[in-house]
């Protein structure tokens, strides 16, 4: 069995004019977490749905556990979806089904055990994300954190292979962020799969991720553990990782000379 | 000027272009519906519980409008027919306008706005909510799940909530006619059993409030579906779905009428 999972070769993607993706290669291994980070409006949550078959590339190819997901049919598209789990930022739950029901859904759409026996995995996969006393609730009665643990509940409800999280940490309070962190890291050790985490929260994501990429405008800019991140020479690299608010990246957008700009504007309304 | 000339020309052409594309959309949209139809009646319950959202929960409306339609028109027919000696035939006029035209056309009408709109505003909050997408990656197909037992259930609903407001209309016109103009009650039922055919006009109308059924569900499904996913993108197709929706049952009512009763 290959030590690799997600095979990305040569991908190329585009949404009307806009270039997302231009001839970028990955590979994400079978196990551990491995982080994709980058600026908003890179294309982290697109490449997600790349991976997961909800969009087609316009060229290259995506491998997950050695099928090409965009050659796949239908049926045998979603045989492999059972064996991947998605976390979408917003939780993405059923709004008319209860904490239990959401967590139960899969499990119900897709076997054939007996209602006890359900009850018994829907609790337990509560119990991991700390929520078995919450499985009355409804969506709308949950925070915003609480609604991204059941959905990592119901993400692990089939016991997959891999676990996409798209943008896990954003807008959570310290404590939620704390408890989110803690629970990808202690998910991926128990069950012993593919982690995939796209965030731009720098420092939660390196403190538990096993490997990096950096992607902007379209391309992997740079990728490797996070040691080997933080200590990079790319400037790039360190203003992303550090946060600073002019580099590669300047402060100012593209403009002609401020003093310029203001004559112009002062004449043109004396003319 | 030239410039101007050709840029309308070219916006012209794109909205042209946008609408067609749109059009193509939905018309495999529909072949896909249609496909999942048979997966989802494996799970009646589905199916059972957007009847009661989209019919029984559109039963009040229905049934108020047709009853005070059913009044109108049997004042209406009475003043006119009252100048001529004919006040025995106002459960003609009433029963036949009823069955042939009101009854489809306003339920429909009525379907658009109550049931249409929230079929769309539903789907279109599950996209934007990314609930659509969840269950994609769950393996669950939304089509067969969400959209198929919608659509079905506006296709079965309507043409029973235009028999229901035709009937409750009928009972209207009775009230008016019989209870407050004092015409006589077997006049008023045998002129109305006599005129009225089976197949002409209660088929015709039965047929058309199921073609209405499925173009407006048809619309309310896509636009959910297909909405921007936005507050303002879900508004816009709400409201597309009303004014489509209606739009296509006058028009299409015109179609079926001179197809139907032409002579």
């Amino acid at each position: 069995m290959s030590e690799t999972l997600v095979k990305i070769r040569g991908l190329t993607f585009s949404r009307g004019n806009n270039l997302i993706f231009d001839n970028v290669d990955m590979d994400i291994p079978r196990k551990g977490i491995t982080a994709i980070m980058g600026p908003s409006g890179t294309g982290k949550t697109t490449l997600l749905k790349l991976i997961g078959g909800q969009l087609q590339p316009d060229s290259g190819s995506i491998e997950v556990d050695g099928q090409n997901i965009h050659q796949l049919k239908t049926r045998e598209l979603y045989e492999l979806r059972k064996r991947m789990g998605m976390l979408f930022q917003s939780g993405a739950l059923l709004t008319d089904l209860s904490v239990f029901e959401n967590v139960a859904y899969p499990i119900r759409e897709h076997t054939r055990l007996s209602e006890s026996m359900i009850r018994q995995l829907v609790l337990m996969k509560l119990n991991a994300v700390g929520l078995r006393g919450a499985r009355d609730l409804e969506p709308a009665e949950l925070s915003g954190g609480m609604s991204r643990r059941v959905s990592m509940a119901r993400a692990i409800a089939l016991d997959p292979m891999m676990i996409m999280y798209d943008e896990p940490f954003t807008g959570q309070d310290p404590i939620s962020m704390g408890v989110l962190v803690k629970l990808i890291k202690s998910l991926n050790d128990a069950l012993n799969f593919c982690s995939i985490v796209v965030s731009h929260d720098v420092r939660e994501t390196m403190s538990i991720a096993d490997y990096v990429y950096l992607i902007s405008a379209g391309t992997v800019v740079e990728h490797g553990t996070p040691e080997a991140i933080t200590n990079s020479e790319s400037e790039w690299t360190r203003q992303f990782i550090k946060g600073l608010a002019d580099g590669p990246v300047p402060f100012h957008v593209k403009a002609t000379p401020l003093l310029d700009d203001l004559l112009t504007t002062a004449e043109r309304k004396r003319g | 000027m030239v410039e101007t000339i050709l840029n309308r020309t070219q916006m012209l052409g794109r909205a042209t272009l946008d609408g067609f594309a749109r059009l193509g959309r939905a018309s495999l949209f529909l072949l896909e519906v249609l496909s999942n139809l048979g997966g989802m009646l494996k799970r009646p319950g589905l199916l059972i519980k957007q009847l009661f959202s989209v019919g029984v929960q559109t039963l009040i409306i229905i049934v108020v409008a047709g009853l005070f339609v059913g009044m109108v028109m049997a004042l209406q027919s009475y003043y006119a027919l009252v100048d001529f000696g004919a006040e025995n035939s106002v459960s003609v006029m009433v029963v036949l306008s009823l069955l042939r035209e009101l009854g489809p056309v306003i339920t429909a009408l009525l379907f658009a706005g109550r049931a249409g709109s929230a079929l769309t505003a539903e789907i279109g909050l599950m996209k934007t909510t990314e609930q659509l997408s969840g269950m994609e990656m769950m393996a669950v197909n939304p089509i067969e799940r969400i959209v198929a037992p919608r659509f079905l259930a506006g296709v079965i609903a309507m043409p029973l909530l235009a028999a229901i407001f035709s009937a409750v209309g009928v009972m209207g016109g009775y009230l008016v006619a019989v209870e407050l103009l004092g015409l006589d009650a077997g006049a008023f039922w045998s002129q109305a059993q006599e005129n009225v055919e089976l197949i002409d006009d209660l088929g015709n109308g039965m047929i058309k409030s199921l073609v209405f059924g499925v173009v407006v569900s048809w619309i309310a499904v896509f636009e959910g579906y297909d909405c921007i996913p936005t507050s303002e993108g879900l508004g816009q197709a709400t409201t597309r779905t009303v004014v489509y929706g209606s739009l296509a049952i006058l028009v299409l009512d015109f179609v079926l009428t001179a197809l139907m009763f032409g002579k």
